[in-house]
């Protein structure tokens, strides 16, 4: 297999496998802070039902993590089997995230095993929520880092090259590189705001398959009320990334905009075809590239015109940046109308077509996140580190690599597919009614 | 001692927490299936499942920390064992997530079957052996520098006897730490018929081991003198070990103090496998790796180090606290309590 072939294959099985893993990762990330917040919502207003809801969200929780934590494995290992001269490079200065990134992810294996195993243990059930509280910290600190490296390949400082060697190198700089604050945020956000609509799809489908129990509404209402507040934080930041985009990363920005002419006063171009260089059918709403790239109507927006041809990144990443903000927006929208309806007795969020729009919601936002890493990780072509390290020159010169991707395609379907069984079935034969019935829980309220 | 010194150590430290508790699991799901085979699945189900289930995603850590960490003190590895290790290395990744998501399937999901059972006992014999092959690489002899870099010789590799051996070697360890761990496990949990299966188990395994173990130090003298040479001097402790390892054998075939047996095995195989890794040094990857060239600049490794001790900070007392809830609590581990969510 020449290499060309290699670099190909490896491409293809780290989309794969990161796309596979980031689902599960995202999910890992956000839930512990959901349990977290609706155990102590069921301690503070003395509401089992509330408890029993974080009791069963941990119990599917379980077996997300357990594919988190196997496909993070392969793509730990995997970074250094299809890229090693990237990561004998970076490793040098960004190893340090990565090492304590581990360490995040002993402290959640520790305590999640705790956790699991203590829930009736203790009288004051304080304790046992104090419990979750490293769990949480592990998860979104793995986040943290693991998206720290990720900042540094987008915008890599600390270090010197000079004739090919790395020198000066400082660590701690290398952490702290630009694109780090906006992307950790939007990361960390973004994973908790797609939890809690996974769980509010969840409700939501609950309530739609016939069962009427206030214990599915109060989980809905919580979910989505966090959604909310999720959502518009994602869209603030998300603001701050095309921000951070403009200033560090202009031809990422740029070809996501189709943003051809370095400009005053950009319009937004959502949607639309190209047709030979020519932008047709899309909305423009005026001025508001400009905005969103330095918050003033009439400032100067890079285009694409400015950078050499071969290091512009693919084009289609324009329909990444729009499938995300949409569902960002409608998201926010969704929640928001269902909060608001909620405190005023609007019928309509309680009928049906309502409740499929939110089933349809945990699904969305997960194309979201998708549709984002696609965009960032993309939209760096043709850099593996962004002006130092062409992603072609990273690659592993070993063949076979086309086998291991039919290897690992077939795994990621099994585990795909089991998982989804295995939970199902684990809440299918276990319902809330039977469950409330047989712990006997009767210190819950009957309103929301 | 040199940064290149302590990092390795380090690395090795986490290498052989892995080795023993990965054992365990490994031993555990393959003496589980043995037994549904033999039609005895009763006896040892239970003790098995208490045990592994509130650890089994901590001992998957203790890999990931020690393949990370590589990278990060020795960013040429990534280089070197990256491109030769594509296929073993993926194979192990397949081994280890099929054996991981479905122990949480069985466990938590009620996804019971006997052929899973089965395949899931297999897995904790195939990863041992296939993760073990990256020892053998690392004697030399397997890889050559061409133009396009490193290449791994896979039809030397699986001709040599030391490839073999080394693979054995793996095997017998396995179930042997993992018989004793559950010996004084089903003891601790007063269960009489599991105890006496595993204490068989554990004498049963003790010969291979140590045959075995004697016949990869005389294969290295053909195949690595050099290395050999080290070996020998380190003869006085690999002496300490075996008697080690006689007082774990006098122990569990006098029915006492299984506790103690354990301790002393765990004891055998510290020294062992450090006397081993001291012998191995310089090189990572014999001849082309040493830890002196591949050893990362000064200013990270002093990051590293000190993110190494500040992590252990959190982690030690955290580890204690895990095995004071489950290992050492006496009506957790007489399944008295469950609480499980
Ligand atoms: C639920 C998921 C989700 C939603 C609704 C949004 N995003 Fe996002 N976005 C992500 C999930 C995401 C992500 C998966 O977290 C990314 C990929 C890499 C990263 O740093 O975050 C991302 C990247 C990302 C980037 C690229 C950053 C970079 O490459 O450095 C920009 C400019 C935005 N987002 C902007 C927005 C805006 C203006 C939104 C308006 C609502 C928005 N995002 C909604
Ligand atoms: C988990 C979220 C991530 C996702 C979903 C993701 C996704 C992707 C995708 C889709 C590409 C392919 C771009 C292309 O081929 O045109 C890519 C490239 C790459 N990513 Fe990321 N990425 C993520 C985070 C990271 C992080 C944190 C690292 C490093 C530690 C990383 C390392 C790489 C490397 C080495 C490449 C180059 C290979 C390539 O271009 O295909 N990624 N990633
Ligand atoms: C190239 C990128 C990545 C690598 C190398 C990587 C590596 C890993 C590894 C090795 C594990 C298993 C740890 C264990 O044994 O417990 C893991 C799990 C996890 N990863 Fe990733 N990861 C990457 C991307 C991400 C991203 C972008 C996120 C978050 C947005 C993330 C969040 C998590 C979480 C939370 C877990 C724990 C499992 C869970 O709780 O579901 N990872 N990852």
């Amino acid at each position: 297999m020449g290499n060309e072939e290699s670099v190909f294959f490896s491409r293809v099985l780290t989309e794969l496998t990161l796309s596979f893993h980031i689902i599960y990762a995202t999910i890992g990330v956000g839930i512990p802070l959901m349990i977290m917040i609706a155990q102590w919502v069921g301690i503070k207003k003395q509401d089992e039902h509330y408890i029993l809801l974080a009791r069963r969200w941990a119990r599917g929780f379980v077996i997300t993590v357990a594919i988190g934590v196997v496909t993070g494995t392969a793509i730990g290992l995997q970074l250094s089997l299809l890229w090693p001269n990237f990561m004998e490079l970076a490793g040098q200065v960004i190893a340090l995230p990565l090492f304590m990134e581990t360490f995040a992810f002993f402290f959640e294996a520790i305590f999640l095993g705790i956790y699991l195993y203590t829930w009736d243990r203790f009288e004051n059930q304080k304790k046992h929520l104090l419990l979750l509280i490293p769990v949480a910290i592990g998860a979104s600190f793995s986040a943290i880092f693991i998206t720290i490296v990720n900042a540094f390949m987008n915008a890599p400082q600390g270090f010197d090259l000079v004739n090919g060697e790395l020198i000066n190198i400082n660590p701690i700089l290398a952490m702290l590189n630009p694109a780090m604050p906006t992307k950790v945020s939007h990361v960390l956000v973004t994973a908790y705001m797609t939890s809690a609509f996974v769980l509010a799809s969840i409700a939501a489908y609950r309530l739609l398959k016939g069962s009427d129990h206030v214990y599915h509404k109060k989980a809905l209402f919580l979910t989505m009320k966090l959604g909310l507040i999720f959502s518009i934080a994602t869209a603030v930041i998300g603001d701050f990334s095309g921000k951070y985009l403009a200033e560090y990363q202009p031809e990422k920005l740029a070809a996501a905009e189709w943003h051809f002419e370095t400009e005053e006063g950009a319009p937004l171009i959502l949607y639309g075809v190209l047709d030979n260089g020519e932008v047709k059918y899309a909305i423009k709403i005026p001025y508001a590239l400009s905005i969103l790239a330095h918050s003033k109507p009439n400032a100067e927006v890079i285009g694409l015109e400015e950078f050499p041809a071969d290091e512009i990144p693919p084009l289609y990443i324009h329909y990444l940046f729009d499938i995300m903000v949409t569902i960002g927006m409608w998201l926010t929208l969704l929640s928001f109308v269902y909060w608001i309806g909620t405190m005023r007795n609007w019928s309509f969020i309680q009928s049906k077509w309502y409740r499929w729009l939110i089933v349809l919601g945990g699904p969305l936002a997960i194309i979201a996140i998708e549709a984002g890493w696609w965009l960032a990780e993309v939209g760096r072509q043709p850099w593996v580190l962004r002006g130092i390290m062409k992603t072609q020159d990273a690659a592993t010169t070993s063949g076979h690599v086309d086998t291991m991707l039919v290897l690992f395609a077939g795994l990621y379907l099994a585990l795909g597919i089991g998982s989804i069984i295995v939970l199902t079935r684990m809440f299918r034969k276990n319902t809330v009614e039977q469950e409330l019935i047989d712990r006997e829980i009767e210190k819950a309220g009957d309103k929301l | 001692m040199t940064l290149e010194l302590i990092g390795i150590s380090v690395l090795w430290l986490f290498l052989f927490g892995y080795l023993i508790v990965a054992s365990i699991d490994f031993g555990a799901g393959f003496f589980n299936a043995y037994s549904i085979f033999r039609g005895k699945q009763h006896i040892l189900n239970k003790i098995i499942k208490r045990y592994l289930s509130p650890v089994w995603e901590v001992t998957n850590v203790f890999l990931v920390f020690f393949f990370v960490g590589i990278v990060g003190f020795f960013p040429k590895t990534a280089y070197y064992f990256g491109t030769t290790l594509l296929i073993p290395g993926s194979i192990a990744i397949i081994l280890l997530a099929i054996r991981g998501s479905y122990y949480a399937f069985a466990t938590y999901g009620e996804l019971k079957q006997k052929r899973f059972a089965f395949l899931y006992g297999m897995s904790g014999l195939f990863i041992p052996a296939s993760l073990s092959i990256v020892l053998t690489i690392s004697e030399g002899g397997f890889v050559t520098m061409e133009d396009t870099g490193p290449v791994l010789h896979y039809w030397t590799l699986f001709t040599s006897p030391l490839t073999w051996s080394i693979v054995v070697l793996s095997l017998t360890a396995v179930l042997y730490i993992s018989a004793v761990f559950l010996t004084w496990y089903a003891y601790k949990a007063k269960d009489k018929p599991a105890t006496e299966l595993m204490r068989k188990y554990a004498l049963i395994w003790a010969a291979p081991l140590i045959i075995t173990a004697a016949g990869i130090i005389v294969e290295m003298r053909y195949h690595n003198p050099e290395h050999f040479e080290r070996l020998i001097d380190l003869w006085w402790l690999f002496g300490l070990s075996f008697l080690l390892f006689a007082g774990t054998v006098y122990l569990i075939s006098k029915r006492k103090r299984y506790g103690l047996a354990f301790g002393l095995l765990s004891g055998q195989f510290f020294l062992a496998f450090f006397a081993y890794g001291m012998s191995h040094l310089p090189y990572l990857l014999y001849p082309f790796l040493t830890i002196y060239d591949s050893f990362t600049n000064e200013a990270m490794a002093i990051a590293l180090i000190i993110a190494f001790i500040a992590g252990l900070g959190l982690l030690i007392p955290s580890l204690f606290l895990l095995l004071k809830l489950f290992l050492f609590n006496k009506d957790y581990v007489e399944g008295k309590r469950n609480d499980f969510a």
